[in-house]
C-alpha cells in the first residue's frame, strides 16, 4: 500500500460518515412514511367533501357506513376495521392451535433431520406470492366450502370472510411457528431436564414447564402474527369483495381498510380529489393498528424472563 | 389420579391401588398421541402448498407449456393473452429493487455491525429497522403514491416501483447483512489492525470477502419475497394493461426508469379478477411461473447457506 497515513485517516473518517448516513436512510424512511400519512389524513378531515374539520372527524368515527367515493358520501370508517378485524380473527383460528402444535413438535419432538426437511418447506411457504395465495382462496377454498356448506342449508357467497381467512391463517402459520419455536428453544435445557428428573412425560415437560417458561415469546409471536393478518392485502382484495358492511357473518362479502386501498388506488387518482385522500385516511388507522400490535409485541419480547 | 386425599390411611390404599406400569403406559401412550398430532399438523401445512402448486399447475396447464404465452402482450382474448410485458417489467423493477437494496442496505448493515456498537445513534437506527420489517407492504404503496409519484413527481414508473420494493426488501438484507457479519470472529479483526490495517482496510480486505455469502443469501431471500410483492406495486397505479416494452437501458436510461410497466404479479392480480374463468386460466400460468421463481431463488439461498456454513468455521 502506497497510501499515506493521512490519506487512510481520511478514507477511514470519509467512509464511516457514508455508512452512518446510509444507515440513517432508514430512519427517514419512517419519517416519510409518518408525514405522508399524516398530511394527507389532514388534507382528508379539512377536504370539503367529508364536511371540514371538527364535522368530518366525528362523521369517520359515527356513521356506519363508508362510501367516500359514492356521490352520496359516508365516511364512518367502522365497517372496514369490522372487516379487518372479522378476517384477521378467522386466520388466528386457524394459526394459534395449528402454530403451536407445530411449533411444540418442532422443538421438542421432531428429530433433527425430520426438522432440517421440513424447515426449508415451511420458509417456502412464506415466499410465495399473496396473490397467489388470493387465487387459492377465490377459485378453491370458496368452491369447496361452498360444496361442503350448501347442502346442510348454508349458502356461501362466491365471495367471502372465511375463505381468505382460512388462506391468511395458513399464510401467517410458518412466520407464526417459527417465532414460537425460538421462544420455546430459548427456554434453557436444564429446566426440561428438571422437569424430567421429577417423572414428568415430555408432553407435561412440553405443556406445563417449556411453554409457561416461553409464554411472552409465544404471545408476541401471535401478536405479529396477528398484525399480518391485519395489514394482508392481495388475499382479501381477491377473494373477499369489496362491500364494506358491519356484520360478523364470515359467509358475506365484506371489505378490509387494505381491501379498500386496492380497490380505490385501481382507478384514477387525482392528487386533491377525495377518492386519494380516503385512501390515506385508512391507510393512517391501519398503520395506527399495526404500530399499536407490534410495540405490546415487542414490549412483551422485551418483558421475556432472562434465564 | 386427581381424586383428593383426605387421610394417609387413604393415601396408603391409593398407593398399593396404584399401578405405576399401566400409568407409564398411559403417559407414554398420550405423548405418542400428541407426536402424531404434532406430525399430522406439520404435514398438513406441507400438504397445504403442495395443493396450491398442483391446482396452479392443473388450472394453467394449457398457458404455461403454451411458447406464446411468453411471448405475447396481454389481450382481450384470454387465448391470446401473453406475460411477455409482465415478465419484462419484472425483471426490471426487480433489478432497480435490488439495486437500492444493496445500496441503501449493505452500508447499513455494516455501520450497525462494525462501526454504531452500543452508540445512541445505532441504537435508534436498529429500533426503526425492527419497526419497518412490521409496516405491512401497502403502507409502502402509500409512502411511494404520496412521496414519489405525486411529490417527488416520478409517476407510476419503473423507477418508483424499484424503489419501494427496495424499500421494502431494506430490513431483511440489513438484518442478514449484521447476521454474516456477526459471524466473523473478533480475531479476524484484531489480526489485521495488528498488522497495521485501518479499519477500511480491513472491511474491504477480510470482513466483507468473508460475510459475502451471508450478504448474497439474505438479498435473495429478500428479493423472493419482493417479486411476488403485488399491493404496493398496485397502490402507486401500476397499470394492468402494457401492451409494449420499455426501453432497452442502453439505448434510453432515462426513458426506461420514466416508463409505465406492468410485473407478474399484478398481471395475475388482473386476471383472476376478471369474471371469464378463460383468464383464471391465463392467471393460474402467471401464479405458476411466479411460484417456481420462489422456489428457485430459495434453493438457491438454502445451497448458499449450506455453502458458507462449511466453507468457513471458525
Amino acid at each position: 500500500m502506497t497510501l499515506s497515513l493521512g490519506a487512510k485517516k481520511a478514507i477511514d473518517i470519509a467512509l464511516f460518515l457514508f455508512l452512518m448516513f446510509m444507515g440513517a436512510v432508514s430512519v427517514f424512511v419512517t419519517f416519510a412514511i409518518v408525514w405522508v400519512l399524516l398530511v394527507d389524513t389532514i388534507r382528508f378531515f379539512t377536504h370539503p367533501d367529508g364536511g371540514g374539520f371538527p364535522t368530518s372527524l366525528i362523521r369517520f368515527l359515527t356513521e356506519k357506513e363508508w362510501t367516500p367515493t359514492f356521490y352520496n358520501k359516508q365516511i364512518g370508517i367502522w365497517p372496514l376495521v369490522n372487516g379487518t378485524f372479522l378476517i384477521a380473527f378467522i386466520s388466528m383460528i386457524v394459526a394459534v392451535p395449528l402454530g403451536l402444535l407445530v411449533a411444540v413438535y418442532l422443538s421438542e419432538y421432531a428429530s433433527w433431520k425430520v426438522r432440517e426437511t421440513v424447515k426449508p418447506w415451511l420458509d417456502f411457504l412464506e415466499a410465495v406470492p399473496t396473490v397467489v395465495y388470493g387465487y387459492f382462496a377465490l377459485l378453491f377454498i370458496t368452491p369447496i366450502l361452498q360444496k361442503f356448506l350448501e347442502p346442510l342449508g348454508i349458502t356461501v357467497e362466491g365471495m367471502n370472510a372465511l375463505s381468505p381467512g382460512i388462506v391468511i391463517g395458513v399464510m401467517i402459520l410458518p412466520y407464526t411457528a417459527s417465532m414460537i419455536e425460538d421462544a420455546l428453544k430459548g427456554v434453557p435445557q436444564y429446566l426440561r431436564e428438571a422437569s424430567y428428573a421429577l417423572g414428568a412425560s415430555k408432553l407435561r415437560t412440553a405443556l406445563l414447564v417449556v411453554l409457561p417458561a416461553a409464554k411472552s415469546g409465544v404471545l408476541s409471536a401471535y401478536l405479529l402474527g396477528f398484525s399480518r393478518a391485519i395489514g394482508e392485502t392481495m388475499v382479501v382484495a381477491v377473494a373477499a369483495g369489496m362491500y364494506p358492511q358491519l356484520t360478523a357473518n364470515p359467509l358475506e362479502p365484506i371489505q378490509t381498510i387494505t381491501g379498500y386501498i386496492v380497490q380505490v388506488a385501481l382507478g384514477d387518482l387525482p392528487f386533491d380529489s377525495f377518492d386519494y385522500l380516503s385512501i390515506f385516511a385508512a391507510g393512517f388507522v391501519l398503520f395506527l393498528l399495526t404500530l399499536i400490535l407490534n410495540s405490546v409485541a415487542v414490549y412483551l419480547k422485551s418483558k421475556a424472563v432472562g434465564y | 389420579m386427581e381424586a383428593k386425599i383426605e387421610t394417609k390411611e387413604e393415601f396408603r390404599v391409593k398407593l398399593k391401588e396404584f399401578d405405576t406400569q399401566s400409568y407409564a403406559k398411559s403417559v407414554r401412550k398420550r405423548d405418542k398421541i400428541f407426536e402424531v398430532l404434532g406430525l399430522i399438523s406439520t404435514f398438513l401445512v406441507l400438504l397445504f402448498l403442495f395443493t396450491i402448486c398442483v391446482d396452479l399447475l392443473i388450472d394453467g396447464w394449457v398457458r404455461i407449456k403454451d411458447y406464446s404465452f411468453y411471448t405475447s402482450y396481454p389481450s382481450r382474448f384470454p387465448e391470446e393473452a401473453g406475460a411477455l410485458s409482465s415478465w419484462v417489467g419484472t425483471i426490471y423493477v426487480m433489478t432497480g429493487a435490488i439495486f437500492w437494496a444493496v445500496v441503501l442496505g449493505i452500508p447499513a448493515g455494516i455501520y450497525l455491525e462494525e462501526y454504531g456498537g452500543k452508540g445512541k445513534v445505532a441504537k435508534i437506527i436498529e429500533a426503526n429497522i425492527a419497526n419497518l420489517a412490521a409496516v405491512p407492504s401497502i403502507v409502502y404503496g402509500l409512502l411511494a403514491l404520496g412521496v414519489f409519484v405525486y411529490r417527488f413527481k416520478f409517476g407510476e414508473s419503473v423507477l418508483t416501483a424499484g424503489l419501494t420494493l427496495g424499500l421494502l426488501m431494506l430490513p431483511v438484507v440489513v438484518v442478514s447483512t449484521r447476521e454474516a457479519i456477526r459471524r466473523i470472529p473478533r480475531s479476524i479483526r484484531e489480526a489485521a489492525y495488528a498488522l497495521g490495517a485501518t479499519r477500511w482496510e480491513t472491511l474491504f480486505h477480510h470482513i466483507l470477502p468473508y460475510s459475502m455469502g451471508g450478504i448474497f443469501t439474505g438479498l435473495i431471500i429478500a428479493a423472493s419475497r419482493a417479486i411476488g410483492e403485488t399491493a404496493p406495486l398496485v397502490t402507486i397505479g401500476a397499470l394492468t394493461f402494457i401492451a409494449f416494452l420499455p426501453p432497452a437501458p442502453w439505448e434510453d436510461f432515462v426513458g426506461m426508469l420514466k416508463s409505465p410497466f406492468t410485473v407478474l404479479p399484478i398481471q395475475m392480480y388482473n386476471w383472476v379478477s376478471r369474471p371469464q374463468e378463460a383468464f383464471h386460466v391465463n392467471a393460474a400460468a402467471s401464479g405458476f411461473i411466479l411460484l417456481v421463481i420462489a422456489l428457485l431463488m430459495n434453493s438457491v439461498a438454502f445451497y448458499l447457506r449450506y455453502k458458507v456454513r462449511r466453507k468457513y468455521q471458525w
